[in-house]
């Protein structure tokens, strides 16, 4: 495998990884560090790649084994808070502030879920994974990716009514 | 598409039953301006997603580690050997040189040594022979 070739395999789901790796380890500089060095990785690994059917499913599941890692590990202690910059929408200036407020507030949301509920949402939701290939990337069973998705969705949704029934807490 | 058919959608969507296709039929209502109020948050969820699924990876990919470290200890033993070469070049003649220094010093005390015995020696034998020439004069003016 030269490396056109391997360029050609592995760089269509690099944004993927990069997201990923952004929603576990949260600062923009951690998460490209983390895809960065992960395609060291694979292209360490290259031989084996060949082999692999699945070489998305493969770099997922080590992007989540890389962050658990770089979290557990001291170096990565002093991660900052980080807003994403979201699309604007043309609505009017009142109404475009609370609603970007809240859009925001998913994004914390989701940062407060427990590490394996992060995972599958940003997989299911953000990636748009089926089943099939989630269960390969967390190495889980397929019910259990449903029991976390469900109760991961469930929470946000909560969490959001009742930010909007009390304001923001 | 139909309130109460995204109302059930919803409920599966929930429960994580929603397949990938039903999933991009709520995202596609969620993502349009009106929406139901009592599925608001709904709105807010759906719009995070797509917002987020923009975000790129824009820094280049390199596929070699950076080697700087690697660099270093690679020149550094380059220097040091190059360095062990020249000063066994240029310090084995220097060498040479003080060992032959110092046997040339050793061999000229030696010789110094001995001519000095051999000079003290004469001068004892001329002494003697003073001697003698002072007994002749004195044994000839005797005589005369």
């Amino acid at each position: 495998m030269n490396q056109s070739d391997f360029l050609k395999v592995v760089l269509p789901f690099k944004d993927k990884v990069f997201r990923l790796a952004k929603r576990l380890l949260v600062s923009t500089e951690e998460a490209e560090d983390a895809t960065q060095e992960l395609y060291f990785k694979l292209w360490r690994n290259r031989k084996k790649i060949a082999d692999y059917k699945n070489v998305e499913a493969f770099a997922m599941t080590m992007t989540k084994n890389y962050c658990y890692d770089r979290l557990k590990s001291k170096q990565a202690s002093n991660l900052t808070l980080v807003h994403s910059n979201y699309k604007e929408k043309e609505t009017s200036l009142d109404k475009k502030m609370e609603y970007q407020d809240s859009v925001n507030q998913v994004h914390k949301l989701i940062e407060n879920l427990p590490e394996q509920q992060k995972i599958i949402i940003q997989l299911r939701d953000v990636e748009q994974y089926d089943f099939e290939e989630i269960c390969k990337m967390v190495d889980m069973k397929p019910t259990a990716v449903r029991v976390a998705l469900s109760r991961a969705r469930k929470t946000i949704r909560q969490e959001l009514i009742k930010r909007h029934n009390y304001g923001v807490s | 598409m139909e309130l109460a058919n995204i109302e059930k959608l919803v409920e599966k969507y929930e429960n994580a039953e929603t397949t990938l296709q039903e999933e991009a039929i709520l995202k596609d209502y969620f993502t349009k301006e009106d929406v139901a109020p009592h599925l608001q948050e709904y709105s807010y969820m759906f719009n995070y997603f797509t917002a987020v699924k923009d975000e790129t990876y824009t820094k280049t990919i390199k596929l070699e580690p950076k080697k700087s470290n690697k660099i270093n200890f690679k020149w550094l033993s380059v220097a040091a050997s190059i360095a062990l070469l020249f000063s066994v070049f240029i310090g084995k003649p220097l060498i040479k040189d003080y060992q032959d220094r110092k046997e040339a010093e050793r061999i000229y005390a030696q010789v110094n040594e001995g001519l000095q015995l051999l000079s003290n020696n004469l001068k004892k034998g001329e002494q003697a022979v003073a001697q003698l020439y002072k007994q002749e004069d004195k044994a000839n003016k005797a005589l005369k």
